[in-house]
């Protein structure tokens, strides 16, 4: 699956502009981005729903700009389900078989083979309406890959279910994923279960794609302010203490997790730099405890210290001057300076 | 919370009065179906009998009458089908310019007085030299029973979520088979709600009829004829009966097919 310099627009609005990237067969590939920063868009494009203004788009190899959704070898996970209301769940999930004229009887047994996947054996001939949110999709998911499609598509599936059931669908679709071996791609703007399922995250921000990287690769080389902040939390330091720390003009982030909090008396470590400031607020978090510490010249940073095993040296209360210092390694210095 | 009560009281006497208004005079041609008197109304009737429903089934002006009226119901209604769905399929999504103006010129016909347009077609039949027969009926029929379908069909339209659509076709649906398995589905109880509606309107049709009939004989227009030259009066309520079924029902069934689907999203297929 491959996009060479596809742009869509509506009107004057670019919806995405010049995207390309490539998707390797078998990879989990999620799309993670804000609303309306072009990621829904570019599924619809690879579904076939909506066709590039420019560029050119290539499922296995083959042109895919003009070919209609029924002929492409792909298939969609709904936000909405999308299941027919009118049919029961068996009939659902067999659909793509009885529009390519399978018997009906095959294709019934066909469908409560996959319900079986997805653990929903039994549930044939139930309607969608009496179905939970969960059940409905696993529903949509044993519908879309009752075709055997090579590239699954999943518009934020997950989106509509709540916390704990949404953990537990993230490791069976990444468990399923792997064992069919096809490719998925994932939309979310979700950005700990873009983290927790993909093999490689594109991060979209109006239209286009930041940066597009391994889980790690994200989280600990931002390539830019926006994937530092958007891709889990992120202190962006820019302007003069940055200089005075980098030694040149630019910003840097810095994870809260790498941030060690003292007393100003406490001589920082050989290798590390640090700042003074005033702690600001304390959240205590359970694992952790949130600093927040004002730092004249670069606003507010903040830091996560563990409740356990941390270091012997007290620690500063709310509105006591605090001293956060960091190894230089952690810094990670931006492309360009444009903040979130 | 006795003044409360009393007004309630009131607006009770005031509906049921209402009521009585509408629905007594019915009745009364009712009861009058059954009369043994056949030359006045006398109250009460001196006795009941069944006798006229016989006279009224013997006779072929009624019997010709009463089959022409169904026919061209059925078939203003196909028409209305076929035409309304298509239109309101084509409204449902499109955006364009002049859209406002083509909405309003499909639900001009019904908001129209009927004589307006009855002459229209009348003139419009006459310069295209056409001999007045049961199609110009149907068509004149056909105009406001569309409106009926289109709007029917029109909200139904705008309830089906387009990722249904998508979904269908993402799963291997051309365009004629996503119709076939999920629109039409989803719109069929809309579809025999506007039929039933615009059967029932059609079939005591008379305003719109009497431009277009030329020699033909609806049972409306049959109705009036006898009004004027009165022969057997029972014979008229029996067959105004027949007409409160035949109008009555389908429009009853309409409300419940409606009122399902409003309460279960449309079980069916």
């Amino acid at each position: 699956m491959e996009f060479v310099r596809v742009s869509r627009r509506y009107g004057s609005v670019h919806a995405i502009e010049e995207l390309s990237f490539r998707v390797a067969d078998g990879e989990f590939f999620s799309m993670l981005g804000p609303s309306g920063s072009g990621k829904t868009t570019t599924l619809r494009l690879i579904a076939g729903f909506e066709q590039p203004s420019t560029g050119s788009i290539l499922i296995h190899g083959r042109e895919a700009a003009g070919v209609p959704p029924y002929e492409r070898d792909v298939n969609t996970v709904f936000q909405d389900y999308a299941l027919f209301p009118h049919m029961n769940v068996a009939d659902n999930v067999a659909y793509g078989l009885m529009v390519k004229k399978v018997a009906r009887a095959e294709r019934l047994r066909q469908a409560e083979a996959m319900l079986e996947l997805v653990k929903l054996g039994g549930f044939g001939r139930r309607r969608p309406g009496e179905l939970s949110g969960g059940q409905r999709q696993r529903v949509a998911l044993a519908r879309a890959l009752i075709n055997h499609p090579r590239v699954l598509l999943l518009d934020e599936p997950l989106g509509a279910l709540d916390l704990k059931l949404r953990e537990a669908m993230q490791s069976e679709l990444k468990a399923l994923q792997r064992r069919l071996g096809i490719t998925f791609i994932f939309v979310t703007h979700d950005q700990g279960e873009a983290l927790s399922m993909s093999d490689r995250v594109a991060v979209f921000r109006h239209g286009r794609i930041e940066q597009i990287d391994t889980p790690r690769g994200l989280y600990e080389a931002p390539a830019t302010a926006f994937v530092a902040t958007f891709v889990g939390t992120s202190n962006v330091v820019e302007g003069g203490v940055a200089e005075r720390l980098l030694g040149r003009a630019g910003a840097f982030s810095i994870r809260p997790e790498r941030i060690a909090v003292s007393t100003p008396e406490a001589a920082p470590a050989a290798d590390a730099v640090a700042l003074d400031g005033r702690v600001v607020d304390i959240q205590y978090l359970g694992a952790h405890s949130r600093f927040e510490v004002e730092v004249a010249g670069s606003g507010r940073l903040t830091a996560l210290v563990p409740s356990y095993g941390a270091p012997a040296a007290p620690l500063p209360g709310v509105g006591a001057p605090a001293r956060l210092s960091w190894p230089r390694a952690a810094m990670h210095v931006l492309d360009g300076g444009e903040g979130a | 919370m006795r003044s409360d009560g009393r007004a309630s009281r009131w607006l009770r006497l005031a509906a049921f009065g209402g009521l009585a208004f509408l629905h007594v005079p019915l009745l009364i041609i009712v009861l009058y179906a059954f009369t043994t008197e056949d030359k006045t109304y006398q109250f009460p009737p001196p006795g009941l009998t069944l006798h006229w429903f016989e006279v009224a089934w013997s006779r072929a002006d009624i019997r010709e009458a009463l089959w022409l009226s169904l026919q061209v119901a059925a078939s203003a209604t196909a028409a209305a089908l076929v035409l309304g769905t298509m239109a309101a399929a084509a409204m449902a999504r499109a955006r364009f310019f002049g859209r406002e103006a083509v909405t309003l010129a499909m639900i001009l016909p019904i908001a129209l007085p009927g004589i307006v347009t009855g002459i229209a077609l009348l003139s419009a039949i006459k310069l295209a030299e056409v001999e007045p027969s049961f199609w110009t009926i149907v068509t004149g029929h056909a105009t406001f029973c569309v409106v009926v379908v289109y709007n029917n069909a029109l909200a139904r339209f705008r309830r089906i979520p387009r990722s249904l659509i998508e979904a269908s076709m993402d799963l291997g649906a051309d365009g004629f088979q996503t119709f076939r398995y999920v629109v039409l589905p989803q719109l069929a109880t809309a579809l025999l709600a506007g039929g039933m509606l615009a059967f029932a309107l059609s079939f005591d049709e008379i305003i719109v009829t009497t431009f277009t009939a030329g020699h033909e004989r609806t049972l409306p227009i049959w109705f009036m004829n006898e009004l004027f030259r009165p022969r057997d009066r029972p014979v008229t309520n029996v067959v105004a009966v027949a007409v409160i079924l035949v109008t009555a029902v389908p429009i009853l069934l309409a409300y419940r097919a409606t009122r399902d689907d409003a309460d279960a999203g449309g079980r069916n297929g």
